[in-house]
């Protein structure tokens, strides 16, 4: 059994491991090692084409992770005050959007979009004044932005639910008694409460639209995030160069999950203190 | 409106046949009641009897079904919680975790338009501070502070503004016995001072009637009696107000006759025994079912040999337990075929009345006089 459990992690690990491992070779193939040097991390750094993928993956990234705190909060304090079946009802659909497929998401995303493009297009065509050249929906950062916030919101939702649901709800109701109305209890009571989930989840979303690979490739259109990137990269050979890139990812990727599990735990101890 | 404003004028809460329904549940049924102006109030009532609902009534955090609830003889009902001029101690205190002492008690004085300076602010935080003798904690986490440390927060969070009428739900409950036994003196001596209406939810006899002018029990969502604690402990209108306010030892039965005086009472072992009607209640039916009940400090006890001539009722029985209180003696007695009987027997200045042990045989009587007819309910 010990065995068995060993050879799991060792699956799992192995792998990433080798490509940390190889994004420091001295030598330019990805399958010998010939020594330590960080020369890839210099090409990767100074690809433009990483570079443009980067901030394409960042910007999409960083809005897909305010819009789904935003949203998310929204909806999860919205939610808070359903009562009965119409509760389990969408309870149930926001867990069953994070468990579906990013395939499914991608192809859902992409036939909806262009059923709806194709159908506005002509219209805006038709109503655009002469001469001006008639704009045109298309593939782009919002349909990226949109079908990634479609999964990272309910991640939200459900991390901010589990923390209203620990919450005293005396303290809305003694904020209220305290002459609060009701706009100043949510941001002097129940938002420095729950604070801690809604960044969790703004790390959460951030770094799922960032590494996010299957629904982008779908609904990107022309612009290339950082996953496509590689993706397409690897399609020539495996570089040590995709190997720095994959361990840079992988690192800021980590870092920003263990900041998110960091902000739900140190809140925990605070409430069995308090 | 000038009749009303008149007869509203003494009193601060004020519930004119008020309804709260929760789905099928009746939470509040019907319950008309006021509550003078600087006055002590208990709700009192097992869980589930609508005290605390009555109470959220007041706070605003619900709105009655039916009804109109009066604050100050205005008609409150609409008006949102934090538009009303009462404040609440909580059970759990929900003190606000992520702000220190002060900025707890400052909380609602800071929710005022116009909103007092920092200066006045301060002042008043420090005042209120030392009113709950708390002067110097004022920059602690509130998680920091002890249980009763915490309750004088929730109070001084409250009291600072100065309320029409401050609520206090089940404020003791989460305290242990002898710090529960301090803050009631502390809670009496504060409402006396600041003259401000207090109205207490408990479940705690022993706290209501300690503390409170006028009390409130209640059964089910409606008022079964309210009157001062001297009065409900000495005149209960049923049976439900006699076992919840002291303790009482009742022997169940039937009434057999009535006149001027008082009942007699075919009592289920067989005895017939007479009391006393109770003051305010429904007229006794004979044939009905009734109790006669009798204060454990109404009984006497006797060694069984004793020859002494008892007026009244007299039960021979047998200690069959006793706990030792201090000042006093508690004796539980099994009579023979009438049931187990409490007695209240005082610690004797000559120290002429024999304590008894477990086993002892003794007997045990009462004037006719102290026991009361009490109808079923």
């Amino acid at each position: 059994m010990r065995i068995y459990a060993i050879a799991v992690y060792l699956f799992l690990y192995v792998p990433i491991g080798i490509i940390v491992l190889f994004s420091f070779n001295a030598g330019s193939h990805a399958s010998e090692l010939r020594g330590l040097s960080v020369q890839w991390y210099a090409k990767a750094l100074s690809n433009p084409f990483v570079g443009d993928a980067f901030v394409t993956s960042l910007v999409i990234a960083l809005t897909v992770a305010v819009l789904s705190s935003v949203m998310g909060t929204a909806a999860a304090l919205a939610l808070q005050r359903l009562k009965g079946k119409m509760r389990i009802l969408f309870d149930g659909l926001i867990f069953v959007s994070v468990m579906i497929p990013g395939i499914v998401i991608g192809i859902a995303t992409l036939v909806a979009l262009v059923t709806v493009f194709d159908f506005l297009n002509p219209i805006l065509a038709s109503i655009w004044p002469e001469g001006a050249e008639p704009p045109k929906l298309h593939m782009g950062y919002a349909s990226v932005i949109a079908a990634h916030t479609l999964f990272t919101m309910s991640l939200v939702i459900i991390m901010v639910r589990a923390r209203i649901a620990g919450m005293d709800r005396a303290l809305i109701e003694a904020s209220m008694d305290l002459y609060a109305t009701p706009w100043r209890t949510f941001y002097q009571v129940t938002l420095p409460q729950i604070y801690p989930a809604i960044l969790a989840g703004f790390l959460l979303s951030f770094t799922f639209s960032f590494d996010d690979f299957i629904i982008s490739f779908f609904v990107a259109g022309p612009n290339t995030t950082l996953p496509i990137y590689i993706f397409s990269s690897i399609r020539r050979g495996i570089t040590p160069e995709v190997n720095a890139i994959g361990t840079m990812v992988l690192v800021g990727s980590l870092i920003l999950l263990m900041g998110a599990q960091y902000l739900m735990r140190e809140r925990r101890q605070q409430r069995t203190t308090g | 409106m000038t009749a009303q404003s008149k007869i509203t004028k003494t009193y601060d809460i004020e519930f004119k046949g008020v309804t709260k329904r929760f789905g099928d549940v009746v939470a509040v049924d019907n319950v008309s009641l006021s509550v003078e102006r600087g006055s002590f109030f208990s709700f009192l009532g097992p869980s589930g009897c609508g005290k605390t609902s009555s109470l959220r009534l007041i706070a605003g955090f619900d709105q009655p079904t039916e009804g109109d609830v009066f604050i100050g003889g205005h008609s409150v009902v609409g008006t949102p919680s934090h538009k009303r001029p009462v404040n609440m101690v909580f059970q759990q205190y929900a003190l606000f975790p992520h702000m220190d002492v002060r900025d707890n008690i400052a909380y609602g004085l800071r929710q005022r338009s116009p909103k007092p300076s920092n200066q006045e602010i301060l002042k008043r935080v420090d005042e209120t501070l030392e009113m709950v003798r708390l002067s110097g904690y004022g920059k602690r986490r509130v998680w920091e502070l002890s249980g009763g440390q915490q309750q004088r927060v929730a109070l001084a969070r409250a009291l600072i503004n100065r309320p029409t009428c401050l609520l206090l739900d089940e404020p003791l409950a989460a305290l242990d016995r002898k710090l529960r036994s301090e803050m009631q003196m502390e809670l009496q001596t504060l409402q006396r001072d600041v003259g401000i209406t207090f109205i207490l939810v408990t479940h705690d006899q022993e706290e209501a009637l300690s503390m409170s002018d006028r009390i409130c029990i209640m059964r089910e969502g409606k008022i079964v009696q309210s009157g001062s604690p001297r009065d409900l402990y000495d005149n209960p209108r049923n049976r439900y107000v006699a076992d919840f306010v002291g303790k009482t030892n009742f022997f169940n039965g039937k009434i057999c006759d009535v006149n001027a005086t008082g009942a007699t009472i075919q009592i289920d072992s067989g005895l017939s025994l007479l009391g006393a009607p109770a003051k305010g209640a429904a007229p006794l039916i004979i044939g009905g079912k009734a109790s006669i009940a009798v204060r454990p400090e109404m009984i006497s006890i006797t060694a069984a040999d004793h020859t002494k001539f008892h007026p009244g009722v007299s039960l021979p029985g047998k200690v069959i337990n006793r706990i030792f209180l201090g000042e006093r003696s508690e004796y539980l007695i099994e009579t023979q075929g009438h049931g187990e009987v409490l007695v209240l027997s005082p610690k004797n200045i000559t120290g002429s009345t024999q304590s008894f042990v477990p086993g002892d045989q003794v007997s045990i009587s009462w004037q006719a006089e102290s026991a009361l007819v009490l109808a079923d309910t």
